[in-house]
């Protein structure tokens, strides 16, 4: 029996979502790793700061796929969503922790004043970067594996401490690190920064270099822990890993020649990483679990994968434009967190006495309150006629 | 106390415990996530119609505590979607097909309010005043939406519909019948505003304070009019609400309301009772209105009421005493609420300015936190009523939770990391609002820098712009 065409077009979405948050989400992950990286308070000054602002006005809507990969996964795929928050507890709880760390870590930053305060709560921030794709990685690594049972009785160990499940977890670490040095070379460019675009050019370069030998590791593992995706790699998905690999090393070169492209280079760099992730997805279907549970067995009700698919369809109609105006705004860098002397010269002002007719601003804050009173009251008309009539005449 | 040793003794109370707690502290963010922006763009919306600066400068001094507030928030509430997972698969694997309809579209309207918060908060130097206050108006609507869709999720925990069932495995779902479940237009009107009062009372209560401290400036008595009025408008509607929610409850989940009134056994002329604990079908320390349950329900004191002896004791909500006392310290603080609302209501009607007495202000300090308390207790009764249900007479708790280990561990994770949390998300806005109160230059200029040393080198060293310099002369709202 084959997936039915919903079952297959919902996964892809799935898919897409995933690669979105490796992408977004993970450049995030790997501004955080560089933070971590940078050395001591006055050497990391410059990068940590071009780090902060980059991520601070986008990231908590980069977040925001991991949630829709949760909601997505438990909605089309219920026993599959089921079986990997049994089995892989562990290495999920650590990364929901990790992302509580880094999110609060990251707010908290912001306001600390004293030098101590900030290093906490930035290495916080740094160091749930780390662990939180590490143990992701480990979850995709025992899911590719096929050693989550599809009726676990509990945490499964050797699912996510398999030799796979361990190199996933570094290659995780390692493509974050090297996207998110990408985005910053492109970031430092577009600031004049040349320094950094040296700094982060030079990180880019070594970070690539660790993403392939992983990934390369990461490859000749799966041959004897997961024969079925192994097999579809080297067959039916293997013009995507051969893209991947061919973006990679362009990314490479132009990294070497200096041909910093914000366009090319950001592309190539993400069609590197994303041809990774759809090349998965390819080798492992029709399988959820290879090779245990198939997507026809581990598929929601119809009407639920067309729910999903509208609203996949109001995030296209909703979230993309939205998306489109943050990004815009950003790299217009209309976006800041400096905004101090503006406050202060307002509160200079609250010192002086105020220009204008006083008397007439309170009457008309006299009209603002009369009407919001007024307004209240139809409210309660409102709601009352709304919900009392099934009130009034239900009985016991 | 043999209830609380059989609450102990089984297997979910561990799961139950982490569930609780993780939304126990979410929902508090949540409601700033919700509430905040709209009370914020008020105050702008003051501040740059009439060319207030006192009502910008809160309005910016409240975007930057928002920004804490939503982004730990925001983290807080993915745990809560982990451990739908990590603790519940048993519902998950069962129901994730019905449950997660309301929940992906909540992911639209999580998007929304992430996408412009980061423009709101982040572009008030640089947009222009009114394209600014624009940027917030998707946050207040997908706030509501997002709360509406996510409380349905809850809804349909209570009246589960629109799913057909064979051999325990969902066959076929109704989407719609999902989201608008039996109870969705009530528990999402009442949490919507519990929403707008928590955050309206807790903001107003800061600015009662330093009113009672005698700083008695425009500033403050902003800070406290713009919020308070907000919450003020949302607290009679909320009684209201919580009425006619009562009402339905009887009829709708009769069990629970039981236990949240005390009623043992099914009959007519049922009595009232404020407070009290029941001890072993006794209700001791207890006042009692006589027939008064039985009006409440049916306006008719020879209204028939369920009582809990109409189904076996293994689905009976344990603890009926906490799901009382919750029920009467929500309901007791809701009108608390509704009374300061009303007393600062009269006095502006009839004196056309605000009631600053330090006897008003001082429970206006205090609304706040009788807000946030209400709401906890308000879950205390509709979680704790529901149980044993996951699914009300579907699905036990028992049947859903992990056969995992490790959740003792990962509670008391939790337990710390949230008292860590909590602690940080109450102290750095003191820390804040005493820094702006010194307005020291020098201060304010080193909070913008992430862990750099001193301002001086915290700047990009050798680099020839550093990114802060380039500060645009104009477009900032206070041009307006």
């Amino acid at each position: 029996m084959n997936p039915s065409p919903e079952a297959i077009a919902v996964a892809t979405i799935l898919i897409v979502v995933i690669a979105a948050y490796a992408l977004f989400g993970g450049a995030d992950f790997g501004g955080g790793i560089w933070d971590l990286l940078a050395g001591s308070a006055e050497r990391g000054a410059a990068p940590r700061e071009l780090i902060d602002e980059s991520i601070t006005p986008v990231w908590e809507a980069n977040h925001v796929w991991l949630v829709f990969i949760l909601v997505l996964t438990w909605t089309a795929f219920p026993p599959a969503f089921a079986a990997i928050m049994t089995a892989l507890f562990v290495p999920l709880s650590v990364s929901a922790l990790g992302i509580v760390l880094r999110g609060a870590g990251f707010a908290f930053r912001h306001t600390a004043h004293r030098l101590q305060i900030q290093q906490l709560t930035g290495a916080t921030f740094a160091a749930a970067s780390l662990i939180t794709p590490y143990f992701m990685g480990t979850v995709v690594g025992a899911i590719t594996t096929g050693q989550v049972p599809v009726h676990p009785a509990g945490n499964v160990l050797a699912a996510w401490t398999s030799p796979t499940a361990i190199l996933t977890g570094f290659l995780f670490v390692a493509a974050c690190a090297y996207i998110s040095a990408i985005y910053l070379v492109l970031e430092a460019r577009q600031r004049g920064h040349e320094n950094l675009v040296r700094y982060f050019s030079v990180r880019a370069t070594a970070a690539g270099v660790l993403t392939g030998a992983l990934a390369g590791g990461t490859f000749a593992e799966l041959s004897n822990s997961a024969p079925y995706v192994f097999h579809r790699l080297t067959g039916i998905a293997l013009p995507l890993v051969a893209v991947s690999i061919a973006a990679g090393i362009a990314v490479l070169g132009m990294l070497w020649l200096r041909w910093h492209h914000v366009l090319f280079l950001r592309a190539t760099a993400a069609i590197a990483v994303a041809a990774v992730v759809f090349g998965w997805g390819l080798a492992q279907y029709p399988y959820l679990f290879p090779t245990s549970v198939s997507l026809v067995a581990g598929s929601a009700p119809t009407p639920s994968l067309d729910a999903e698919f509208v609203v996949a369809g109001l995030a296209v109609l909703l979230v993309a434009p939205g998306f489109a105006v943050l990004y815009f705004l950003q790299q217009r860098r209309m976006l800041t967190a400096a905004e101090s002397d503006a406050d202060l010269r307002l509160a200079a002002q609250l010192a002086l006495p105020l220009p204008g007719q006083p008397a007439a601003a309170s009457a008309s804050a006299e009209n603002r309150m009369t009407t919001a009173l007024v307004l209240v009251m139809l409210a309660i008309r409102a709601v009352r006629d709304v919900f009392s009539p099934p009130g009034h005449q239900r009985r016991r | 106390m043999g209830t609380v040793a059989h609450v102990l003794a089984v297997n979910p109370v561990p799961a139950r415990s982490q569930m609780g707690s993780s939304l126990g502290f979410h929902i508090i963010l949540a409601c700033f996530g919700v509430a905040f922006a709209a009370v914020t763009m008020t105050a702008e919306w003051i501040g740059i119609r009439r060319g207030d600066a006192a009502a910008l400068l809160l309005a910016r001094r409240w975007s930057k505590v928002m920004a804490v507030l939503v982004a730990v928030g925001a983290v807080s509430g993915t745990v809560l979607s982990y451990e739908m997972g990590l603790l519940w698969p048993g519902l998950m694997g069962r129901f994730g097909s019905a449950i997660g309809v309301p929940f992906s579209l909540e992911g639209i309207f999580f998007f929304l309010e992430a996408i412009f918060v980061g423009v709101y908060l982040y572009g008030w130097q640089r947009l222009p005043p009114w394209l600014h206050w624009w940027s917030g108006m998707p946050i207040v609507v997908a706030g509501i939406l997002g709360a509406v869709s996510v409380v349905a999720a809850n809804s349909w925990m209570n009246t589960p519909a629109g799913y057909a069932l064979s051999d325990g495995k969902i066959t076929s779902v109704d989407p719609v019948s999902v989201f608008f479940n039996d109870s969705t237009p009530y528990e999402t009107a009442h949490m919507v505003l519990a929403a707008y009062m928590v955050t309206g009372f807790l903001v107003a209560g800061v600015y009662a304070v330093g009113l009672l401290r005698g700083r008695r400036d425009r500033y403050h008595r902003l800070g406290f009019a713009i919020p308070f009025t907000i919450a003020g408008i949302a607290a009679p509607l909320q009684v209201m609400m919580g009425d006619i929610i009562a009402r339905y409850i009887a009829h709708s989940q009769p069990v629970k309301f039981a236990a949240m009134e005390y009623v043992p056994t099914t009959g007519r002329d049922i009595p009232e009772w404020l407070g009290g604990l029941l001890i072993n079908g006794h209700v001791y320390f207890g006042a009692s209105v006589p027939a008064f349950d039985s009006i409440l329900v049916g306006f008719n004191p020879h209204t028939v009421v369920i009582g809990w002896d109409s189904v076996p004791p293994d689905q009976r909500p344990p603890l009926p005493i906490l799901i009382h006392l919750s029920f009467d310290l929500m309901v007791g603080l809701g009108f608390f609420l509704f009374a300061l609302a009303a007393w600062q209501g009269w006095w502006w009607w009839f004196h056309r300015r605000l009631l600053l007495t330090p006897w008003f202000l001082v429970p206006s300090a205090l609304g706040g936190v009788a807000a946030v308390t209400a709401m906890e207790a308000g879950w205390v009764v509709t979680e704790v009523g529901r149980q044993p249900w996951i699914v009300y007479r579907v699905l036990l708790v028992g049947d859903a939770v992990t056969p995992s280990g490790g959740v003792p561990v990962t509670l008391g994770v939790i337990l710390v990391l949230y008292a860590i949390l909590t602690a940080v998300s109450i102290g750095i806005p003191m820390i804040m609002s005493r820094r702006w109160r010194r307005g020291a230059a020098a201060e304010e200029e080193a909070e913008q820098v992430p862990y750099g040393p001193p301002p001086a080198g915290a700047s990009l060293a050798g680099s020839p712009a550093p990114p802060a310099a380039p500060r645009a002369p104009s477009g900032g709202p206070e041009a307006g």
